[in-house]
């Protein structure tokens, strides 16, 4: 049972998606979760075959406790544990002793799987800062974490003991320090003290088979929570400042309901897809805008992975990625859509859509309002927000007439990016959405390196 | 170093690059000469001094007897004297005969003066493998002079470097060992028609990227950036620095790479065991320990003396399929 | 297919575009954006749904004409006739 957040000590299986004697490659989604806030889909670490399930669907139980074997490919026949590392399953100790001695060591390369293991030995006890050992640790043994992940796992307020890893001997990195944080139900909350599970879950964890789920109420205060530290700590570290333009888009929705018009039902692409696209493509000029900052200093996301502001009915939102948003089609980048917000309302969410995202776009046009001034999410440096389009009074040579216009405010962390490029971001999102034709055949510029780089 | 395109450059090999540098060093400085075994009228064992006898004469190109001890202490004479000598030595198997000059002379002399002795001798020497030379000619000792207080090492592993090092070390008024390995002579490329000196001071960051460090120099410098290619293959993008110079370690350098892919793979083709890939890690350990994500890996030659048979040698030193293999197990383990 | 038939599509697509929505308690004649909190995206998929499930295509124009659920029956009976 991995840990899908800093606060969950059990989970409950929901659903098996493979059975004894399925092939399974990792990253496959293996299982669905719940996790007391939300189902989740359990990625597997490894590939292999498996060979037993050991909780049974509808079964509830503590975090590390193994949920079936996988048989190494390598050495089929041989079960071996899915999560060699595991908290639960002591690290398997070399039961043969390294040759030694020999004149020539033939191997031209050693891979740090292999380096550590003469002097593995003798382990070092679990230093007083881990806390007590955890519910499947291992006595005497320590699960090994990179000095990266328990430095991100201090900042992040995460709990060690309840991530697993999935490093070299199931040492736990900065990426199951991240997934772990992703997986509370929103976007990363900083001060969310490991501590602050409601009392009265306690009891919950002396007898975890006969425990429900927990109640709807229960799952939106969790998310409320959420929400409510990575918005202060947002508020509080970073600032922002706001640029907003309004947008003639006019010719962009009539060349859309042309479009949508000549299409069948299924395959109609809704404004927001538009001005995703258009978000996307614009930010190729503004890589500032598109990135982390983290440790004093801004870190440049590797791709343009938008995170969509999903309202959920009922209360509270999640911001997952949509990938290389900039590099898919139009029709692409729509199913996307389509598939993301779909499985957000139903809380199937991957752990990677909420840790991903560089930058946020939030619409809000549906509800009514003109302007929206978002909130940026920490660590990202960047959300752009879109009101509603509607027809309002433009002056069009001299005269005022009514044209379909959308208002687009960015808010951008002042340390990492300064006005002059928020304008920038803001004129080329204008001219982009003025050409619709050209953003529906878009789907990757060649050219976009060199723009970069003349910048 | 020196922007180069097609339509400014010409194309060039890495020999003739390193005898554009010496023709360039001894038409601008009287003071400097070339001296060692073979690079007079037979152009140097590798053929880099080819023709610069011709053009400058015996007094400039000077051949020398089979002795390395012999000719080295001659050059810190002549350095010592206010000479600017360019001392060739074969391979670096062979340096080591000349260590007592360059360890115990050369590198002390300074210190041993209370300042007063100056040695601003230049001692190039091709080093590596891959040429089925065999084990006497084809070993990769320049970590053990980078151990070696008083003593600059620098190992240009890109046709800029081999056209632009040697000035800037003839500059320095104490010892500097340029290495320059073998497999590298024969490399053609385009030099940008204005190449002239580099810096030998910092390192160089040669593919940028986010997932994992390759830190190499020299002979391995190519074939890490083949590895740093197949990795891209996979989706791992990797960062490729050159460390360019030796001693000094551009430590800042290193540390800021890795502080922005959080792994390592220090790639050298000499042994494993107390070797430079061991320096560098120990001060990724000292300087960004925190930022690493997983364990410092090195991937250097097999602990045999070189062998002579190709498949046998070519299984023997880091090869880009091999790099690009720890650098993958580095970032996506049992992927 | 009768009013009720319809009617019950109607009800059936909005249950799973809205999964959480008690679908027994909706009002027939109030606009389901402001009663349900449905966005365009689920009106897109109100869409899809009703043309999976009875092959009438609803153009965007008309969209205004499926967002309550008597308005939706009125609008398969009219394009079913």
């Amino acid at each position: 049972m991995p840990s899908l957040g800093a606060d969950m000590d059990a989970g409950r299986v929901v659903a098996w998606h493979v059975g004894v004697g399925d092939h399974v490659t990792r990253g496959q989604v293996v299982a669905d979760v719940d996790t007391d806030k939300s189902v989740i889909e359990v990625e597997v670490f490894a590939t292999g075959t498996v060979t037993e399930l050991l909780v049974g669907e509808g079964e509830r139980v503590p975090v590390g406790t193994p949920l079936a074997l996988i048989a190494d490919d390598a050495d089929a026949g041989t079960a071996a544990p899915s999560r060699p590392g595991a908290p639960s399953i002591s690290a398997p100790d070399e039961g043969v002793a390294p040759t030694r001695g020999a004149a020539a060591e033939p191997e031209t390369t050693t891979s740090p799987e292999s380096a550590p293991k003469p002097e593995s030995a003798p382990k070092p006890p679990p230093p007083a800062t881990l806390g007590g050992p955890s519910p499947g640790e291992t006595p005497g043994s320590r699960a090994p974490i990179s000095p990266l992940a328990r430095r991100k796992a201090a900042e992040l307020g995460v709990d060690l003991a309840a991530v697993t890893g999935t490093g070299h001997d199931g040492a736990v990195t900065a990426d199951d320090v991240a997934r772990a944080v992703s997986a509370r139900p929103s976007f990363p909350s900083v001060e969310a003290p490991a501590s602050r599970a409601p009392a009265s879950r306690a009891p919950a964890e002396a007898a975890p088979a006969t425990t429900q789920p927990l109640t709807g109420a229960e799952r939106q205060a969790a998310l409320r929570r959420a929400i409510a530290a990575a918005m202060a700590r947002s508020k509080r570290e970073i600032p922002h400042y706001y640029l907003t333009t309004e947008i003639d888009v006019a010719r962009a929705m009539s060349w859309l309901a042309g479009r949508n018009s000549g299409v069948p039902v299924t395959a109609r692409v809704l404004p927001v897809a538009l001005l995703l696209k258009a978000t996307a493509v614009a930010l190729r000029t503004t890589p500032d805008l598109n990135g982390f900052w983290e440790d004093d200093g801004f870190r440049p996301g590797s791709a343009i992975h938008l995170g969509v502001a999903i309202a959920l009915r009922g209360g509270g939102l999640v911001a997952p990625a949509i990938h290389d948003a900039d590099r898919l089609t139009l029709e692409e980048l729509m199913a996307a859509l389509r598939d993301l917000v779909g499985r957000a309302r139903a809380g199937r969410i991957r752990g990677a859509e909420m840790s991903d995202p560089t930058v946020t776009v939030t619409s809000l046009g549906d509800q009514g309002v003109d302007v929206v001034a978002p909130v940026i999410y920490p660590p990202q440096v960047a959300i752009v927000g879109f009101g509603r389009i509607r027809e309002r009074a433009w002056v069009d040579g001299g005269r005022v007439v009514p044209r379909s216009t959308v208002i687009a405010t960015l808010a951008a962390d002042h340390r990492a990016s300064d006005g002059h490029r928020g304008a920038i971001f803001l004129a080329e999102l204008d001219r982009l959405l003025q050409e619709p034709e050209a953003l529906g055949k878009e789907h990757e510029n060649p050219e976009w390196t060199t723009r970069e780089a003349e910048d | 170093m020196s922007a180069s395109s097609p339509e400014q450059g010409r194309t060039i090999t890495y020999r003739e690059a390193v005898r554009e540098a010496i023709r360039d060093a001894l038409t601008r400085d009287e003071l400097a000469f070339l001296m060692g075994e073979d690079v007079a009228s037979y152009g140097g064992c590798f053929g880099v001094s080819h023709g610069l006898f011709d053009e400058f004469g015996p007094e400039r190109v000077r051949d020398t007897p089979l002795s390395e001890s012999g000719y080295v202490g001659a050059g810190i004479g002549a350095a010592l004297g206010g000479m600017h000598p360019i001392v060739e030595i074969m391979t670096v198997n062979f340096a080591l005969l000349a260590l007592d000059q360059i360890v115990n002379n050369a590198a002390t002399l300074l210190h041993m003066s209370g300042g007063q002795l100056n040695v601003p001798i230049v001692i190039r020497m091709t080093t590596g493998a891959g040429r089925q030379l065999a084990a006497q000619h084809s070993h990769s000792f320049e970590g053990w002079f980078a151990h070696v207080p008083g003593l600059r090492i620098v190992t240009p592993g890109t046709l800029e470097d081999a056209r632009g090092m040697l000035w800037t070390a003839l500059q320095d008024p104490d010892p500097v060992l340029i290495f320059e390995h073998g497999g590298l002579y024969g490399v053609e490329g385009v030099l940008a028609d204005d190449a002239g000196p580099v810096d030998i001071d910092v390192a160089a960051v040669r593919r940028a990227g986010d997932d994992v460090s390759l830190i190499t120099y020299g002979g391995c410098l190519p074939r890490t950036l083949r590895a740093a290619e197949l990795l891209a293959e996979d989706g791992i993008s990797a960062e490729v620095l050159d460390l360019r110079s030796l001693r000094p370690l551009d430590t800042d350098a290193i540390l800021a790479s890795v502080a922005r892919t959080h792994r390592a793979v220090v790639i050298d083709e000499g042994w494993r065991s107390g070797g430079l890939p061991a320096e560098v890690s120990a001060r990724i350990m000292e300087g960004a320990f925190y930022e690493l994500d997983a364990p410092v890996a090195r991937v250097c030659a097999a602990e045999v003396p070189v062998p002579f048979a190709q498949h046998l040698e070519q299984a023997a030193i880091p090869r880009a399929d091999g790099i690009a293999r720890v650098a993958r197990e580095l970032v996506r383990p049992g992927g | 297919m009768s009013d009720e038939t319809l009617e019950s599509t109607v009800l059936r697509v909005l249950g799973e575009v809205a999964p959480e929505v008690d679908t027994a308690n909706v009002d027939p004649v109030e606009d389901l954006r402001d009663q349900l909190d449905l966005d365009s995206m689920d009106i897109l998929n109100m869409a899809i749904g009703l043309f999976e499930a009875t092959g009438v295509e609803v153009p965007e124009s008309d969209y205004p004409r499926i967002v309550t659920i008597s308005g939706a029956v009125d609008y398969l009976a009219e394009r079913m006739a």
